[in-house]
């Protein structure tokens, strides 16, 4: 085998990521009136608590069914049409959101599996490297109990990482960068 | 739930590879690193796959930054080729690239730049392409200004263009920036110096590439992109049966 090739490094997204990445259908995981769309919204803010204006969250997930279209999940890829991917630019308030759908539970090793769940990225100015963080859902209880990362994890932790339903049954999911006197920061994960 | 076998995960990068969360010289790291150890993600089902975007997310035109809003900018106009490759030299084929810059001037068009260069009227800063079946790339714009920023007295940023890029899965997903050769700003620079490994900060600089140099049209600067490779494949080594 040859020697491998060294990967090139990750460089901070910058203040002005404006001009390049966001689409206008990016918090669009599932078009408006798609049948069991869930909002999801949440701040992004640091650790002096203050909200962070120029960055950027993207979410990764499965579809409803727990399948991907993608030829490397090993139940073979199904084209559901689903995209599965979320982008959204914090406003001016460190807000963000999407509309999606519940993904399913996803089989793993063993007898192991995945509770509902997205992967999530945040970029930002003052961010040389990508953040990985997970949003679970409320509603899922005994799949949370059951889950092999947030098993892993402190009750605060779990607490944390699984999004709050509000009146207007949105899904509320902050993401803090860093912890300050008012608050915990949000488990980032090494990928 | 039927268990599966899930597909190698991708091997982690050697120390020194990428920037610390936390780093001194750049200022605005300061309040946006977290303080906890990260947690070990193992790659499963949703880490080994990922948004497959290529061509279907580009606009034609979106390969040339030099004509916008109806007309030419200004600067020297370049051409930036090179290849999305994984860490075992493979292409990685049909992969989005977004990319954004500044204008000849060093001045980003968005409302939050204040340095005193110009808008060019025809520069917006924003392309797109998509790789080809060889994970090649390529695209025309401007070469752009260096500019000055808060960091710390008398800062400037060397030249560089923003590059995002899918890959494969979303454990690949990587944003970085490509600097230009030679480049005398790089010894104050905190971002590009926050690379530990100093042949980890090389592979951010392109090599001016005299074979993409058009005459009396546009010089040429290659640059290829590697994300993270996989770990052995069992059956990789097996004869192919059919």
């Amino acid at each position: 085998m040859t020697e491998p090739l060294g990967s090139t490094p990750s460089q901070t997204v910058g203040p002005f990521l404006s001009i390049g990445l966001p689409w206008a259908d990016g918090p669009d995981v599932v078009p408006e009136g798609t049948t069991g769309a869930v909002r999801i919204a949440g701040t992004l803010t640091d650790g002096a608590g203050a909200p962070v204006p120029d960055g950027l969250i993207e979410i990764w997930q499965a579809d409803p069914a727990g399948r991907f279209t993608h030829p490397d999940d090993p139940r073979g890829p199904v084209d559901s049409g689903f995209r599965g991917f979320g982008r959204c630019a914090t406003d001016a308030a460190g807000g963000f959101w999407f509309r999606t759908v519940k993904p399913g539970t996803l089989p793993c090793e063993g007898d192991l599996a995945e509770a509902p769940h997205l992967d999530v990225s945040v970029f930002a100015r003052g961010m040389l490297h990508r953040l990985v963080t997970r949003v679970y859902f409320p509603d899922e209880a005994a799949a949370n109990a059951a889950d092999p990362v947030l098993r892993d994890l402190d009750a605060a932790e779990r607490a944390l990482l699984t999004a709050l339903p509000q009146p207007d049954g949105t899904l509320r999911f902050d993401i803090r960068l860093q912890a300050g006197a008012d608050g915990p920061e949000t488990p980032f994960f090494a990928v | 739930m039927t268990p599966v076998d899930l597909p190698p995960g991708y091997r982690a990068d050697p120390s020194g590879t990428h920037p610390p969360m936390d780093f001194a010289g750049y200022g605005s790291t300061a309040l946006r690193h977290p303080t906890r150890p990260l947690h070990v993600l193992p790659h499963r089902l949703t880490e080994l796959t990922g948004p497959l975007f290529g061509n279907e997310r580009v606009l034609p035109g979106e390969d040339d930054l030099t004509r916008w809003n109806g007309g030419e900018a200004v600067g020297q106009r370049i051409v930036v080729h090179g290849r999305v490759l994984d860490g075992d030299g493979r292409p990685v084929p049909n992969t989005l690239v977004e990319v954004w810059q500044a204008n000849a001037g060093g001045r980003y068009r968005h409302v939050a730049d204040q340095w005193p260069a110009p808008l060019d009227p025809y520069f917006g800063g924003g392309g797109r392409v998509s790789t080809g079946a060889d994970g090649s790339y390529r695209f025309t714009t401007i070469r752009p200004g260096a500019y000055p920023w808060r960091n710390h007295l008398n800062a400037w940023r060397p030249a560089h263009i923003h590059f995002s890029v899918f890959g494969r899965s979303f454990t690949q997903r990587l944003v970085t920036q490509m600097y230009f050769p030679d480049d005398p700003l790089f010894f104050q620079d905190p971002i590009f110096n926050s690379v530990p490994d100093p042949q980890a900060r090389a592979r951010m600089i392109s090599a001016y590439d005299h074979d993409a140099t058009t005459d009396h049209w546009a010089l040429g600067f290659r640059w290829d992109i590697v994300l993270r490779g996989r770990e052995q494949t069992p059956f990789e080594s097996e004869p192919d049966d059919d």
